[in-house]
């Protein structure tokens, strides 16, 4: 960064450490909205409870209303007729919202490639971080909610 | 070949109806024309010694080039016997139709409605005719063997 | 007033859509639709071989895969005409008793949830991650197993797995009685279930509704005790009923069908016969790629006597006992490899399965076989046109009709008591929309 005056240097620094702080708090305090649909959501329960903890990520607490949350876990193959509405699910979402793909049904369609499903939730909504497997172990999730961390620290914080 | 009671029954009572019988791999199956359906369900149904009371599966063979080229598939369960049959109707022409037994049970709404869905097979009586599986603006029959398994059809927007 | 329940609601787990037609609070008329998990598992049969159908027909009911597994085996066994070695019966039955308490366990844990009894869901889900942890040391998955094969199961128990699965069926009845004390007599937990949802016994047969669901209601009706497969009717069980048909009923059925497969698991691990061996184990084991190379340069003397060492994905799958759990048909099953590297007719069977256009061909007919699934009766209609390719295949899933009857059950209930019915329906959207 080219830094010309002591004032405009300040400023970086001040803004940039705000940033680093806001992401700091996002990103342990993950209000998610499961999107269960398919068979996914067995691993999705398996690491929501006791056993794997999503809860030591800050990520424990479900809610269910979109307005609410500010991740999308999408679980589960998204079909033809299901589409609109993780769409509108989606739109109703409050900025700044992240999007994790759960399952290769929701990256790539998986093995399930015909006339009924979405081959990827990519093609209709924007997705932050895949979690591929079919379905994931809960250890994969885990290392995708890391990674979506890691992601929400280093991004540009719109407040 | 030594038949069962029930095919003996069957064949007893709808003898011009009955086109084809056999007990292959232990499985009665009798094979009767469309006109008979509604009447040869009802007696398997009421009759006193055989009580076929459970409708335990409904569904549609697609026999692509062969005519008819449909075949109605329904599997009956007596619960007091413990005894299963199978009966096959065979349909055919542009518009195929058969008799609903929507009447007879209540279970048959929803697999009648699958199969329409699915194939396109008409049900005469039927209170509630619609798709069930696939959406209202979805053209064609997915399950029919000339409709390609990966022809996707444009998304209905969000409702 | 109308209301919309779904397809994204919290208690909806699967996707369906309630159309209500609302009194004030009660439930004049309810309209339920599906299908939003469709996915053409019977189109995908179509198109695929035999074998390649299992993956599919494991994400059919995935609370309980296995026991899909074997029903699609199953039927297509019988259209085969295929004997199972006794071993590879008792095997399916452990297995398929161990997938009955995980459904059982999701669902009673799901729908506690739902009523606010968090806890018995979170030690459901530990008892069920245990079980889970048993799954993956057999099949070497924990969820989507494929572990049945035409004729056979992929591999045999892992060392130690006896013992292991009876520790583990301790401590998961352990957790029954925990939730059994948090539930059963909770005053909040009955009053919510008592009475509601109530379905007469003969709606249930009208509609064709099997499992717990229908015994609720007081009929007896169990595919394992009516029409016994694989080797059910060797074990001593019970098949609990209900009188009531309620939700109540419903969970103490299930309740009851957990300990019921604990019962038939732990007779099976007493008498599982150990079956011939077919390879002595005087012989050195040697790595397969050390072996393959062997092959390749024509040195196959002596191959026959080693045991060969599987890489370790799939712990069972070091057991080299074909016999025990393998049909003994050249038609369904690949030759051990190291007679496919040492002798010419071991190598053509192995040509003639794997080939495309070859594979595993039934004969030309029909096949209808049902198994007891955790919902009902999951019955598999195949029809073969001779090919290797399934000409159609039909599930017949249990969930479907009581969907059906759903919209029957609801009327004259509250809004509130929709969710306690859903949860004792255990609608599971993989099996109920394909």
């Amino acid at each position: 960064m080219e830094i010309d005056t002591k004032g405009n240097m300040q400023t970086g620094f001040f803004t940039s450490r705000i940033d680093k702080m806001i992401g700091w708090a996002r990103k342990y305090s993950i209000f998610q909205y499961p999107f269960v649909t398919a068979c996914c959501g067995m691993e999705y329960m398996a690491t929501a409870c006791a056993h794997y903890d999503i809860d030591r990520f800050g990520a424990g607490l479900p809610r269910f209303s979109p307005r609410q949350a500010d991740v999308l876990f999408v679980v589960g193959t998204i079909s033809q007729k299901l589409a609109p509405v993780l769409v509108n699910v989606y739109e109703q979402m409050c900025a700044p919202k992240w999007v994790v793909a759960f399952g290769v049904c929701t990256c790539t369609g998986g093995f399930y490639d015909d006339y009924a499903t979405v081959r990827g939730i990519d093609h209709i909504i924007p997705v932050d971080i895949y979690i591929p497997g079919c379905p994931p172990r809960p250890e994969t999730v885990l290392q995708g909610l890391m990674l979506l961390q890691e992601k929400i620290q280093n991004q540009r914080q719109e407040v | 070949m030594e038949k069962s009671k029930t095919l003996e029954k069957i064949v007893g009572k709808f003898s011009e109806a009955v086109i084809d019988l056999h007990s292959q791999l232990g499985y009665d199956t009798v094979i009767i024309a469309k006109s008979a359906l509604l009447e040869v369900a009802r007696f398997l149904k009421q009759d006193p010694e055989l009580q076929y009371n459970y409708l335990m599966d409904l569904t549609a063979v697609d026999y692509w080039k062969r005519t008819p080229r449909f075949e109605m598939v329904y599997h009956f369960l007596s619960l007091k016997n413990k005894y299963r049959v199978r009966v096959k109707v065979p349909v055919g022409g542009a518009e195929p139709e058969v008799d609903s037994l929507t009447s007879l049970w209540p279970a048959a709404n929803w697999y009648e409605r699958e199969v329409y869905d699915m194939f396109g097979i008409k049900f005469k009586g039927h209170p509630d005719l619609r798709r069930i599986l696939m959406y209202p603006e979805f053209e064609g029959h997915p399950l029919r063997k000339d409709y390609p398994i990966q022809k996707r059809q444009p998304r209905v927007g969000p409702k | 007033m109308f209301l919309n329940i779904g397809p994204a609601h919290p208690a909806m787990h699967g996707v369906i859509q309630i159309h209500a037609e609302l009194d004030g609070e009660i439930v004049r008329k309810a309209d339920i639709e599906i299908g939003y998990l469709h996915r053409a598992f019977e189109k995908h049969c179509e198109t695929g071989t035999y074998s390649q159908c299992f993956p599919y027909t494991d994400r059919l009911n995935y609370a309980s895969p296995l026991i899909n597994n074997f029903g699609f085996a199953a039927a297509v066994e019988k259209l085969m005409g295929l004997e199972i070695p006794e071993r590879c019966n008792y095997i399916r039955i452990i297995m398929s008793e161990i997938s009955r308490i995980t459904d059982h366990l999701t669902c009673i844990g799901a729908s506690a949830m739902e009523l606010g009894a968090f806890s018995v869901f979170l030690y459901a889900i530990k008892a069920r991650e245990w079980l889970y942890e048993l799954i993956e040391s057999v099949t070497g998955a924990r969820l989507t197993v494929s572990y049945a094969r035409i004729g056979g199961v992929k591999a045999d128990l892992p060392e130690g797995f006896e013992e292991r699965c009876q520790a583990t069926l301790q401590k998961t009845r352990e957790v029954l009685k925990e939730v059994d004390q948090l539930l059963t007599r909770n005053r909040i937990f009955y009053d919510r279930m008592c009475g509601v949802g109530i379905i007469s016994a003969d709606d249930a047969v009208d509609y064709g509704i099997t499992g717990p669901f229908l015994r609720s209601t007081g009929i007896e009706y169990d595919v394992r005790k009516a029409f016994p497969y694989f080797l059910y009717e060797r074990f001593a069980f019970d098949i609990p009923i209900g009188e009531h048909g309620d939700n109540y009923d419903r969970y103490l059925v299930r309740m009851e069908e957990m300990y019921q497969s604990i019962r038939i698991i732990e007779q099976a691990l007493d008498t599982i016969p150990q079956g011939p061996t077919n390879v002595d184990s005087e012989g050195n084991v040697i790595d397969p790629d050390l072996m393959a190379d062997l092959g390749k340069f024509g040195k196959t003397s002596g191959l026959l006597k080693n045991e060969v060492l599987i890489q370790p994905t799939l712990q069972g799958s070091e057991k080299r006992y074909h016999d025990r759990v393998r049909a003994k048909s050249k038609e369904a099953w690949l030759p051990p490899k190291e007679q496919v590297y040492s002798n010419i007719e071991a190598l053509m069977n192995h040509f003639k399965i794997v080939m495309l256009g070859h594979g595993i061909r039934p004969p030309k007919g029909e096949a209808y076989v049902a198994v007891e699934g955790a919902n009902g009766e999951l019955g598999f209609y195949i029809v073969s046109d001779g090919t290797d390719r399934p000409w159609r295949v039909r599930c017949h899933p249990p969930c479907f009709p009581i969907m059906a009857a759903l919209g029957k059950i609801l009327v004259g209930d509250q809004v509130a008591d929709i969710v306690p019915t859903f949860g004792s329906v255990n609608m599971i959207a993989g099996e109920l929309d394909r």
